[in-house]
């Protein structure tokens, strides 16, 4: 997908363009707020990764006047400002998400393929499948080849969070900050230890694993048969 | 050129010069008005005994004609200090009297204004004096004059100018000492005081201004100038026990880091062998920027920043969702985890902040409840919220070690971690961050003993 990255250090942009094209993307790089600005009206992008401290126009103005243009490419905030407050700053000015650096590159691109999927239409489907595994949001039931499984209500929506984005790398932040929502750091791995229980009750016993660990990343839900 | 600008620009300089100009205008004014009411009250007493004799010899002429008035004057003239008397021809000349010279115009005047004029004894000395005179006009063209020596009342003004200027010499030399003592004894005190500062600054935090022990303004000034550089020694010195923290803790990992990366790089020369180097240097880096986070973030805690974080909240359901977050991981830490509510606890605060803060707690109570000697069975963590009066409470109470009395107000320093625990992953600032968010909700964090065990409790005001 087309990626608009407005960047000014160049040793970032030019590892994130690197990065972004070997997972397939194709980015355009803007070193400054202007320069963002007039690319991100010529063109039209799938997600556009924004840094919040630009040269001749910052970015938070350059998403505000984007979104008072009618832009409504999803947009990720970069910051060195990581606090809650500045976050909230950011989405308010017309953010769709937010990452503080310094962030791992897999973080960024499972944030960024998110995004991008956001746009696509049906995200309101009641029924979410993967594989064998089904979960009906209107019941909270969810079933694996037709056995119910009884889930917490916590563990209802990381599994809802995980299928949602399923076929999509989700980073622990994303499910901290989305299932829990939190947005400071548990120093333990408490996530992994969410997601082993998870697994204990979805995966456990049937011969085809549908929660996979992505290495040095995240988690994954995935029907491999497809 | 500069060297009297700056002494003209001392405060010492203008204080003197202030007390002499004042003084000096107060003593000519002061003087000058009293030499002038003299010279008015003695110049009237002449005029009066003036007036007086004439009274006098203007009878004698009633009664006994002009010789009458030759006559008293002859008499009058003999006794000391006797006044002036002239009778004298429309020409000039002198028929009677003790004076032997007169200006001549001067008794052509008909005035009976008293005037002062230089005149000459008859008798005794020749030096010219000064009079106030009368004339007046006698029959036949002759003419009298009456008059008083009026040298006494110059000579008075003489010692009046005299005592004028003798004062202010006196001023100006009391202005000068004054400049001399209020520059030497006080405003030394304000140099020493600025003296002192300097070193200060210039880093020798434990000098201290010096107290007399009079008890005077500089005194008192200088004790609470004192007290202030306590304060800010104390305040360095936590700063500097905190950046040695910050060195140790952040200078360790970096030194880790950097030494994998330099052994990765001497060893062989083998994928595999980078790839765990530079996962472990990633996961370095990781732990780094956690220590930095949680640096920064009680930072701006205690500076008291997050506007419009705090808003009205029921901590209940917090507690619950922390306690249910941490839960498997007590389960795989083998910890029974429990958790007694009571509902609802309303307060006002920022859900985020309260959280992290509970999550530290949590976290700690799970991680250390097994790091004694003795292994509680079953190993237990209870967490407790409810209400107390005014107050909504949190317990986080373990059954573990706990922390000895003695070291229980030090864990709640950055980056303290009792040796016990060094082994134990986590940057040491959890404690702190949880006393930076009970802080800023006005609320207060304490250890206690759990009996056994260590019971961490948190304060907060409730909302009414």
């Amino acid at each position: 997908m087309r990626i608009l990255l407005v960047e000014d250090d160049r040793e970032t942009a030019a590892y994130l363009v690197k990065a972004l094209k070997e997972a397939g993307h194709v980015p355009d790089h803007a070193a400054d707020g202007e320069e963002g600005a007039f690319l991100a009206e010529a063109n039209r992008y799938d997600v556009m990764v924004v840094d919040r401290m630009l040269p001749k126009k910052d970015g938070l103005t350059l998403v505000s006047e984007a979104r008072a243009k009618g832009n409504d490419t999803p947009v990720l905030i970069l910051s060195a400002l990581g606090q809650v407050d500045d976050r909230v700053t950011g989405l308010r000015a017309g953010g769709d998400d937010y990452l503080a650096k310094p962030y791992a590159f897999s973080e960024l691109l499972a944030r960024v393929e998110v995004l991008a999927r956001r746009r696509k239409p049906g995200e309101a489907e009641t029924l979410l499948r993967v594989g064998d595994l089904e979960l009906d949001r209107l019941s909270h039931t969810v079933r694996r080849a037709q056995t119910s499984i009884p889930l917490q209500p916590r563990e209802f929506r990381l599994l809802e969070y995980l299928m949602k984005h399923a076929g999509q790398v989700v980073t622990r932040t994303m499910l901290l900050e989305n299932v829990w929502d939190y947005h400071f750091d548990p120093q333990t791995n408490v996530i992994d230890v969410h997601i082993s229980r998870l697994r204990s009750k979805v995966d456990k016993g049937f011969s085809e694993t549908l929660v996979h660990t992505v290495r040095g990343a995240g988690y994954m839900i995935r029907d491999s048969h497809r | 050129m500069t060297a009297i600008a700056k002494v003209v620009r001392t405060t010492a300089f203008k204080l003197a010069a202030t007390y002499f100009v004042v003084f000096t205008v107060f003593a000519v004014v002061f003087v000058g008005w009293i030499s002038r009411e003299t010279d008015r009250i003695l110049t009237q007493q002449v005029q009066d005994s003036i007036e007086a004799e004439i009274g006098v010899l203007a009878d004698e002429g009633l009664s006994k004609g002009l010789t009458g008035i030759v006559a008293a004057i002859e008499q009058r003239s003999r006794v000391p200090g006797a006044s002036l008397y002239v009778i004298a021809d429309a020409s000039g000349n002198v028929v009677a009297g003790n004076v032997t010279e007169v200006p001549p115009a001067l008794l052509q005047r008909s005035g009976i204004d008293p005037v002062t004029i230089p005149y000459k004894r008859l008798e005794g000395d020749s030096t010219r004096h000064l009079a106030m005179v009368r004339v007046l006009p006698l029959p036949n063209g002759l003419r009298m004059l009456v008059g008083r020596d009026v040298s006494d009342i110059e000579r008075i003004r003489v010692v009046v100018a005299k005592a004028m200027m003798i004062g202010v010499g006196l001023l100006i030399a009391l202005a000068l000492l004054s400049w001399f003592f209020v520059s030497r004894r006080v405003l030394k005190r304000i140099d020493q005081v600025s003296a002192t500062s300097r070193r200060i600054m210039d880093g020798d935090l434990s000098g201290r201004l010096e107290v007399t022990g009079t008890g005077d303004e500089f005194d008192r000034l200088a004790a609470s100038l004192n007290a202030m550089l306590d304060r800010i020694e104390a305040l360095l010195s936590g700063l500097k026990d905190v950046s040695d923290n910050i060195a140790h803790d952040l200078k360790t990992p970096l030194t880790r880091l950097r030494t994998r990366v330099e052994a990765a790089l001497a060893g062989p020369e083998r994928t595999d062998e980078y790839r765990a180097a530079l996962e472990a240097t990633i996961e370095d880096s990781d732990q780094l920027i956690r220590t930095f986070n949680a640096l920064l973030m009680i930072a701006r805690i205690e500076a008291g920043s997050p506007d419009g974080a705090m808003a009205p909240l029921d901590l209940a359901p917090i507690v619950a969702d922390v306690a249910e977050f941490y839960e498997p991981v007590a389960e795989e830490a083998e910890v029974y985890l429990a958790l007694s509510l009571e509902e609802p606890l309303p307060m006002l605060g920022s859900r985020e902040l309260i959280s992290q803060a509970l999550g530290n707690l949590v976290d700690n109570a799970i991680k250390y409840v097994k790091s004694g000697d003795a292994k509680p069975s079953p190993a237990r963590v209870q967490v407790t919220a409810r209400r107390e009066g005014s107050d909504i409470v949190v317990h986080v109470a373990d059954n573990g070690p706990g922390i000895p009395a003695s070291e229980r107000e030090r864990v709640l320093e950055r980056f303290v971690r009792l040796e016990k625990s060094r082994s134990q992953p986590g940057s040491g600032l959890g404690l702190s961050l949880v006393d930076a968010v009970a802080k800023l909700h006005h609320g207060s964090l304490s250890l206690g003993d759990a009996g056994p065990g260590l019971v961490v409790t948190l304060r907060f005001p409730a909302a009414s």
